[in-house]
């Protein structure tokens, strides 16, 4: 059994005894549109993810990828739609009305995500141990001692047990985004969404921070990952979304998008990237 | 000499009331300063329209206008409002250099990227633990360079309280110079200024060395 099957066995099979959302998927999206002024950047998207599945987007800038990313863990508040994270609603439309959701409830809900960023967002005023126990000693109100045990666990974990101490302007952009996974991954998130993780770094870069991703792929971690890296995207993905002008083209497996895409523009967009 | 040693003497008892003035400008105009910009960022309108307009009254007229006004003006309005002067003197001070750290560490905290907020917020922080333990501390190093520029300003500006009778360093030098007719007073005096806002140059500078570690 290859690693993929395992993975959409995986996904298929029963969710934990005892979670309450038992069943739901991951995130499930429901004609999510989003308007910033006249611009509409989104407009009606419907996604389905399931628990430790792992789906790509892709698509030329400007379509909406990164909007949508940022909706679902709402630093961009849907303007109409529904967003369910394990099956709680961060976002509900009701008889083509929306409803209103508390900011806490917002907030604990959205802690099921992390997010990994472009620019990375390191604390630039803490070191990367500092960084990664930040929110454990923050939000999750634990101990030092213990935030630090496991904020070191975190760093081993993507190789950088050594730069504990080191602030993020002496890090390469490589380890920064290295210590900006373990940051996110300190608190144990169930779902990743990683916004063109790669797309800052230096080509040479490029290559420790997929390995970190893929890591997590095999750990069957749930994600969703904005990509203009297509050979992960290919390679790794479950299945792959196709974005373009605030709409899902086409989502299929990577073996079908890349190779027999039923839309002609997903076609040229192909070409266009290799 | 034993003429210029007691004519400094003399001018330095001034320093005592141009230093006592200074140290309370900044103690009381900084964490206000803080407060205000605090509440400007906030986006309350409740907030930031009477904040707008007492930095926009405050920084668009002349400080020694403002020290006639309070010591002078006030009294004649309200007289429940008489200030003895070096009271007088040092509200007006507090209250002006409060308005411009408002807008200096609104500025310092509006520098901060977005992405600062964002990191945070996807960690689960709320909006005032991303303030306390974000942005803030990233605010105070950016701030120091200006804010040591209004604390040298402030070394300077106390000269102006000489217009209400102050005995501060401005004060006595003149009347050296009025009683004896030499201006040699006057040199001392600057020599003094100097030599306190060197010490505060001296100050800043190990401060933004301590905060060099990053970046």
């Amino acid at each position: 059994m290859s690693d993929q099957t395992a993975r959409n066995a995986a996904a298929g099979g029963p969710a934990t005894v005892g979670d309450p959302a038992a069943g739901a998927p991951a995130i499930r999206v429901r004609t999510l549109h989003k308007s910033f002024g006249d611009l509409e950047v989104l407009r009606g998207i419907d996604l389905d993810v399931a628990p430790g599945e792992i789906v790509s987007v892709i698509g030329p800038s400007g379509s909406g990828k990164s909007t949508m990313l940022r909706c679902l863990i709402h630093l961009e508040a849907a303007t109409r739609g529904t967003i369910e994270i394990e099956g709680q609603a961060i976002a509900r439309e009701h008889d083509g009305r929306q409803e209103s959701i508390s900011e806490s409830k917002i907030r604990h809900r959205c802690r099921r995500l992390g997010m990994v960023f472009q620019n990375f967002n390191l604390f630039p005023h803490k070191t990367a141990l500092g960084n990664v126990i930040e929110g454990l000693i923050v939000v999750a109100r634990m101990p030092r001692a213990e935030a630090v045990e496991r904020g070191e666990q975190m760093l081993e974990r993507v190789g950088l047990a050594d730069k504990r101490d080191v602030y993020p302007a002496y890090l390469s952009g490589g380890q920064k985004q290295r210590v900006a996974i373990a940051r996110m991954l300190a608190m144990q998130p169930d779902i990743m969404l990683f916004d063109e993780p790669t797309s800052a770094l230096d080509p040479e870069l490029v290559g420790e921070v997929l390995t970190v991703i893929k890591d997590l792929a095999r750990e069957r971690m749930t994600m969703v990952v904005v990509t203009h890296e297509m050979s992960f995207a290919r390679e790794l993905s479950d299945r792959v979304v196709f974005m373009d002008a605030g709409q899902i083209v086409e989502i299929a497996p990577p073996e079908k998008l890349f190779t027999d895409p039923d839309h002609p523009r997903i076609r040229t967009f192909l070409e266009k990237m290799l | 000499m034993t003429y210029l040693l007691d004519t400094t003497t003399y001018i330095l008892q001034g320093a005592g009331i141009t230093l006592r003035l200074f140290a309370l400008t900044l103690i009381f105009s900084l964490p206000l300063g803080f407060l205000g910009a605090v509440g400007k960022v906030s986006g309350r309108r409740v907030l930031t329209l009477p904040l707008g307009l007492y930095t926009s009254v405050v920084r668009g007229t002349p400080l020694l206008l403002q020290l006639f006004f309070v010591y002078y003006g006030l009294p004649l309005m309200i007289p429940a409002l008489r200030f003895e002067r070096f009271t007088a003197a040092a509200l007006t001070f507090i209250i002006n250099y409060a308005a411009y750290f408002v807008e200096i560490f609104r500025g310092g905290i509006q520098s901060i990227d977005r992405g600062q907020y964002e990191a945070a917020r996807v960690l689960g922080m709320t909006y005032r633990q991303t303030m306390v333990r974000i942005v803030l501390p990233q605010t105070l190093k950016r701030v120091l360079p200006p804010v040591a520029n209004e604390a040298i300003t402030l070394v300077k500006d106390t000269a102006l309280v000489v217009v209400l009778g102050i005995g501060e360093i401005l004060r006595n030098s003149k009347e050296v110079v009025s009683r004896d007719f030499t201006i040699s007073p006057f040199v001392i005096a600057g020599v003094i200024y100097l030599v306190l806002n060197y010490g505060l140059v001296w100050l800043f500078g190990r401060m933004e060395q301590r905060y060099r570690v990053y970046e």
